[in-house]
Formats: structure tokens, C-alpha cells, sequence
């Protein structure tokens, strides 16, 4: 350790999210979305809305934080800043990014957010309708081999065929999202139950993934507040500290044509030790996670990743009962997350993931001191954060 | 030898990019042969193409000619469509074959025969060039198939 940390110096002092909708059925515009999002989360913190003095997003969020502070009223702008790459793989270094702004006194109040209307702009699952095709997906789109999850099954399959792993562990992870979405009132998915045998009979997307390995499409709109931890004490919540936020990938990660040495991968064989080395914790002491389903076979890699189990073991672990609130080994994606809650990018993780330290989880894991999120997996960069409650600092 | 075409016609055509880094590439497929980087100085095999040697940062990159042979590293069986002229087509096999004699380097095409097969990581395929001539440009696919392990 060499003394720079960002541990326990940051806290999410609110969050705040629209209505989540199918995608195309948002009845706002995608700005006006993330108005309302960031207005929800200042009022979720107590917050002056005009004290923000910050905007962080990742992906290429077409919501431009001058703007934003203009149609705010924002009396000062002192920090603006967009993580490069890897789409919802993004989701935990924008964390990160604002928090070092604010640990570091660059800025006091940044708000992290994320505005999503699939239905207004082009949607993810859709291939290139250019004529012609040039750079890395020339090698890839005249395939056929066009979308995220055309672009990730081959890595999914390469890591079942090498470890043995069975399509029922893909199947669990699905069913704990629809599990917990049905507890949800926000979730897209709520009143939608999902069983095994409706997993087993849905189509192939691609294969190893069915339709239920895939995430949703939708509209709308998160944000969570990032304040100085000394300021959190005085704020209505009880406080999510960052005890950790990291981001990146390993060796030759975007090598082109699929050339990735460490193929099977979700990406954060690199990362992952960081993540814990400066929460100073192991898996082991993680009380719930959120790990970003684009696919599920992109949670299965994560997990092994992030040393929750080795991928021998995949098939033990990733039954149903271990992965379900209250009571499992490892409770996933409490919320629906990608699949069942909204996609939203996997924001809507991290807003899952302080409700657990709040103690206000619609599929609430009791005691949560330690909670982490898994950003978009199996892109490049990956990032991951742990929060912890204010016993873990 | 030429194939008929996989996948039906209206996908995005390959083209060079304007810097003209895998130029040598795609004019190699029009000849039905494959051409892939291979670093001069230290003799590393590089694939996708790059201006610069990733193991020893040399400039100094050659194409060389390789023998169309390869094994199955992963593969995919696509069944949701995301193109228009893909609509009503399917399932369709996309590999990712590993060429031995060329460092292990990776390409990505489809598995030419019964979309339906079952397809074992590690079996060996050769190279098949399929031509699409009525375009404008002109281009060549690398495809493969399944030949004996012997």
C-alpha cells in the first residue's frame, strides 16, 4: 500500500431515479430525464440542487454537463468529466472519477448520473447500418458478429467449455434478478415472474445465452450525490462511505479480432485486487453484491474475478437459494438489476447497493456494512466499488 | 478453392481504414490468400493488424503469407438477428479459429456447413475464400470448415 487512497474520504449522500420504462415509452425526452434523476437525488440528500457543483457519467452520456448546469441554475461548475470506453463498464469509475474530485478538493458536490432513452436514440442490440465497414469490425460485422451479445457469447463459451460449467448456473443468475424484481415496485419486471422451466423454453439470442441472459432495453434515468465524508454525518440518510473504487483491464485486453490473451474474461483478472487492496477486504467480507448483467455468462466471470468462487466450483455456487435476499450465500442484484429491475446502464446497481447500506432494499440483506457493485463486464475498461457503512471505516 | 456466400448480401462491406492499415490484408483475400503481421525485429505474430509490435514496440511489421489451417478456439451459434439482411436467416455459426503456425494468432469468420452442427472447440478447419464480386468494392471473405484431425 502506498498511502493513496480514496477510502472512507467520499460518501453518497443521495440518489434519485426516474420511473424506469420499457424502451420507447419514457414520455420525456432523455434531458429531461436526467434533470428529473438529479433533482430526485438532491432532494434525496437534502441538497440544495444549485450546490452541485460537479457531473461524472461514463459511456458517452449524450446529456452534456454544461448544459446541464445551465438548465440547472448551477451557480458554479468546477468539474465535468466523462470515463472514456467500455459502456456500462463505466458505471463504477464514474463513481471512482467523482470521488477523487471530491476527496482531492477539486469539487464539493458532484453528482454521478446516467440518462438512457433507448427508445429516442439507437438501441444497443442493433447491428451497423453503414454501407460500408472499417478498423476492428470490419473482421466482425461481415459475419454477422454485430451486437454485445454476438461480441461476448464466444468468450462465455470458451470459459463453460474450459471449467465444466453448466447452463443452470447461467439460469441462476437470471432467476435471482426476476426473483428480486418482484419485490420491487420500480422494477420493469415487477409482476413478472420468471421460472426455471419458462428460462429453459425461451429462445437463444446466441448461444450459450437465452433471452433471459439478456438484458433489457429501456428509458430513464439515476443519479446518486457524492459529498465529502465529514459533511455525510449531518445529511438526512445514514451514509455510504466509498471505501473503494478501481477501474481498467489486464494484458492486451482490446487486442483486435478477438485476440485478447486472457480471453475467457470478464475483464477484471487485473482489477480486482486493486478493488480489495484499498477497501482493505476480501470477498469474504462482502454482504451483498450487484454485479452488471449485459449477459449472464459476464456475472459468472465476474464473480470468479472477484474471488467469490473458484470456476470449478460455478456449478455448486450459482444455484438459486444462494443467491436469493434475505438469507443466501452471496444475495445478487437485490433490486432486478439489468434484466429485471431497468437497464439503466447498471446505475441502478449502485443505487441498490447504498439502499443495502440504508437498510432499505426492497429485498433487504440484514446488516449490510459491506456492499459492492460490479460494473459492465467482459468490455474494456471494467471498474468495480465497494461502499461500506460508517463501522467499516 | 471459392465457397458460395454464407450470410445473404446487405452486410456492411470491409473496407481499409484511411490510414490503410490491413490494406494488405483485404487485397490478400481478393487472391485467396491470407496475410497476417509479423514483427520483423523479434518475430512475433500479430493479429488484428497493428502499426507497432505489441511484444517489442518495433515499427518494423511485415505481412507474410500463411497457410489457411486453424482449430477452433470458441464459437457461437447466432439466432437473434440485428441486421436487416439477416432478418429470416438463421441460426448461423460463427468461429474463432487459432492459426498454430502463426503464434496462435486469432480470426474470427463462420463455419461453413449445417448451421446446426455441433461444433467442438479445439477441432481443426482450413481457410475457404469466398468472394463477393458485385460490390462496389469488391471483397473476399475468409471462411472456414471442418477438416479430419488427422
Amino acid at each position: 500500500m502506498n498511502g493513496r487512497t480514496l477510502r472512507g474520504k467520499v460518501a453518497v449522500a443521495g440518489i434519485g431515479e426516474t420511473t424506469y420504462y420499457k424502451h420507447g415509452q419514457a414520455p420525456d425526452p432523455e434531458f429531461k430525464l436526467a434533470l428529473m434523476a438529479i433533482l430526485r437525488a438532491a432532494e434525496d440528500a437534502g441538497i440544495d440542487p444549485r450546490e452541485i457543483d460537479g457531473f461524472a457519467s461514463y459511456s458517452n452520456d449524450r446529456n452534456d454537463p454544461s448544459r446541464l448546469a445551465a438548465a440547472l441554475g448551477i451557480r458554479e461548475l468546477r468539474f465535468a468529466n466523462m470515463q472514456w470506453g467500455g459502456g456500462g463498464g463505466g458505471g463504477a469509475a464514474a463513481v471512482g472519477n467523482a470521488a477523487a474530485a471530491v476527496a482531492t478538493g477539486m469539487a464539493d458536490c458532484v453528482v454521478v448520473f446516467r440518462a438512457l432513452a433507448q427508445g429516442q436514440f439507437a438501441r444497443f442490440g442493433q447491428g451497423p447500418r453503414a454501407r460500408t465497414i472499417d478498423g476492428d469490425m470490419a473482421f466482425q460485422a461481415p459475419y454477422g458478429l454485430m451486437s454485445p451479445g454476438q461480441r461476448y457469447a464466444m468468450k462465455v463459451m470458451r470459459f463453460m467449455h474450459d471449467h465444466g460449467v453448466r447452463q443452470e448456473a447461467l439460469r441462476a443468475i437470471a432467476m435471482a434478478s426476476y426473483h428480486h424484481a418482484q419485490a420491487n415496485p420500480r422494477a420493469v419486471m415487477n409482476g413478472r415472474p420468471l421460472t426455471e422451466a419458462d428460462y429453459d423454453a425461451s429462445r437463444w439470442i446466441v448461444e450459450p445465452f437465452h433471452l433471459f441472459d439478456c438484458c433489457m432495453e429501456n428509458d430513464g434515468a439515476a443519479a446518486l450525490i457524492l459529498v465529502p465524508a465529514e459533511r455525510a454525518k449531518d445529511l438526512p440518510h445514514k451514509p455510504s462511505y466509498l471505501l473503494s473504487a478501481v477501474t481498467g483491464s489486464d494484458y492486451r485486453c482490446a487486442a483486435p479480432s478477438h485476440n485478447a490473451p486472457n480471453y475467457a474474461s470478464a475483464s477484471f483478472a487485473s482489477v480486482a485486487p486493486h478493488l480489495y487492496e484499498m477497501a482493505q477486504l476480501g470477498p469474504g467480507d462482502v454482504d451483498v453484491l450487484q454485479s452488471y448483467e449485459n449477459f449472464t455468462g459476464g456475472v459468472l466471470m465476474s464473480l470468479v474475478e472477484h474471488g467469490f468462487f473458484p470456476p470449478e466450483e460455478a456449478n455448486d455456487f450459482l444455484k438459486p437459494e444462494n443467491l436469493y435476499a434475505p438469507g443466501g450465500r452471496l444475495p445478487l442484484n437485490t433490486s432486478g438489476g439489468n434484466l429485471a429491475e431497468c437497464y439503466m446502464h447498471g446505475l441502478e446497481l449502485q443505487l441498490e447497493a447504498v439502499r443495502q447500506i440504508r437498510g432499505d432494499s426492497t429485498a433487504q440483506v440484514p446488516d449490510v456494512e459491506v456492499s459492492m457493485v460490479i460494473a459492465g463486464p467482459m468490455v474494456t475498461p471494467v471498474s468495480s466499488c465497494i461502499f461500506g457503512s460508517e463501522a467499516t471505516l | 478453392m471459392t465457397a458460395p456466400h454464407y450470410l445473404p448480401e446487405g452486410l456492411p462491406i470491409p473496407v481499409p481504414e484511411n490510414d490503410g492499415l490491413s490494406r494488405p490484408y483485404w487485397e490478400g483475400t481478393r487472391r485467396g490468400e491470407l496475410w497476417i503481421q509479423k514483427c520483423k525485429d523479434c518475430g512475433t505474430w500479430q493479429w488484428g493488424p497493428e502499426w507497432i509490435c505489441h511484444s517489442c514496440r518495433s515499427f518494423e511489421i511485415e505481412w507474410l503469407q500463411v497457410e489457411g489451417k486453424g482449430r477452433i478456439f470458441s464459437w457461437e451459434r447466432v439466432w437473434h438477428p440485428v441486421h436487416p439482411a439477416l432478418k429470416e436467416h438463421g441460426p448461423y455459426i460463427v468461429v474463432l479459429v487459432e492459426l498454430p503456425a502463426a503464434g496462435n494468432v486469432r480470426m474470427i469468420g463462420n463455419l461453413l456447413g449445417d448451421p446446426r452442427q455441433e461444433v467442438p472447440i479445439g477441432a481443426a478447419v482450413e481457410a475457404v475464400f469466398e468472394s463477393h464480386d458485385d460490390t462496389d468494392p469488391p471483397y473476399t471473405l475468409v471462411q472456414w470448415r471442418r477438416v479430419d484431425d488427422s
